[in-house]
């Protein structure tokens, strides 16, 4: 018994090293990112906003995101990380998996349809909030970040980063096709 | 001496927060809004960095919200409802003291329960220790045999 105390603070050591391997594996691997927040707006509807499409000029209210399981896709031409994630966007959109919007994030809307006349446009409508005001109200803390729409216009997700391929199958593919299948599609 | 620049190296430490503090010439009314609008960019934390008050910070977000806060405190919200704006959007990362809820439970009562661990701990090895002291202490016959051969000894 008492030779047995001897190992504890070895046996301590031992768990103590195999909880940060496990960590820091999940952090490498993606599936776990410390710094991520927790967003207070899961759960709630998307805050009112009456903003102008960037495209159209015609102002847009959360009826946009009624009746589809959508993403909004919060973007600006200054954010380096949304020029990596584009590609994807793009991709995404044409395979129709969900419907696509975008909140053109405190930025120039000349830049911003620049952008999307060189890269291609995936978004449905691109909602245009230069004051960041709408950002504000959804507790964006920069970009890109990627919200989950239900099609009561209900908040499921937020994803904070650039989105790729790999993201997507993971984070966003489960959710969605459970909302898809709740009341049918 | 070593002890003053000791104390003198804690005082400045302790300060260095405040020194970091962005400066931004936002105009108030009166010196109550003054102090609050200081009071409230030092309380909250800005959402985009692990550990800076909206004071401290640089991030663009951080500006945003130090104008937020500046704009609610002269449209006549209280602290509370500032608080509470922020709260809604950021979630109870954004606040330096967070409410007390189910969520927050192991933040505020974990130090406590560590405390009494260690306090348990300590009581533990202690009694143990003076029960193997009472355990080395002599019998009356074995003190008697040791007094006679030290005594023997300081004879010869």
């Amino acid at each position: 018994m008492a030779r047995l105390k001897l190992f504890i603070p070895l046996i301590i050591f031992i768990a103590l090293a195999l909880l940060f391997f496990g960590v820091e594996t999940r952090v490498s691997d993606g599936e776990y990112d410390p710094k991520e927040l927790p967003s207070a707006r899961i759960g709630k509807a998307f805050p009112d906003f009456a903003l102008p499409g960037l495209l159209s000029g015609d102002t847009v209210t959360p009826s946009l995101f009624q009746g589809k399981v959508s993403i909004v896709n919060v973007w600006a031409t200054w954010c380096p990380t949304c020029l990596y994630e584009h590609p994807f966007l793009v991709d995404l959109a044409r395979r129709g998996e969900v419907s696509v919007f975008g909140i053109n994030y405190k930025d120039s809307s000349d830049k911003a349809r620049r952008w999307l006349l060189d890269k291609g446009n995936p978004f449905e409508v691109n909602i245009v909030d230069s004051a960041g005001k709408l950002g504000l109200d959804l507790g964006v803390t920069g970009a890109p970040e990627t919200f989950v729409v239900d099609r009561q216009g209900v908040i499921h997700m937020r994803y904070q980063g650039g989105l790729d391929e790999a993201i997507w199958q993971a984070r966003f593919v489960p959710l969605i096709t459970r909302l898809k299948s709740e009341a049918g599609q | 001496m070593r002890l003053v620049s000791h104390v003198l190296l804690l005082v400045l430490m302790l300060a260095s927060h405040h020194a970091a503090a962005v400066v931004e010439t936002y105009e108030f009314a009166n010196a109550v809004d003054q102090r609050r609008y200081q009071a409230l960019i030092e309380e909250l934390r800005c959402p985009k960095c692990q550990n800076q008050n909206l004071a401290g910070s640089d991030a663009p977000i951080a500006e945003d919200l130090r104008n937020e806060v500046y704009r609610l405190i002269n449209s006549g919200s209280s602290d509370q409802e500032i608080l509470q704006y922020m709260l809604d959007r950021y979630g109870d990362f954004v606040l330096y003291r967070p409410r007390f809820t189910l969520e927050t439970l192991a933040l505020w009562l974990g130090p406590g329960v560590l405390v009494l661990l260690g306090l348990g701990i300590w009581w533990r090895l202690s009694r143990a220790d003076s029960k193997a002291l009472a355990a080395q202490s002599l019998s009356a016959d074995e003190q008697k045999n040791l007094d006679d051969l030290l005594e023997q000894q300081g004879g010869d």
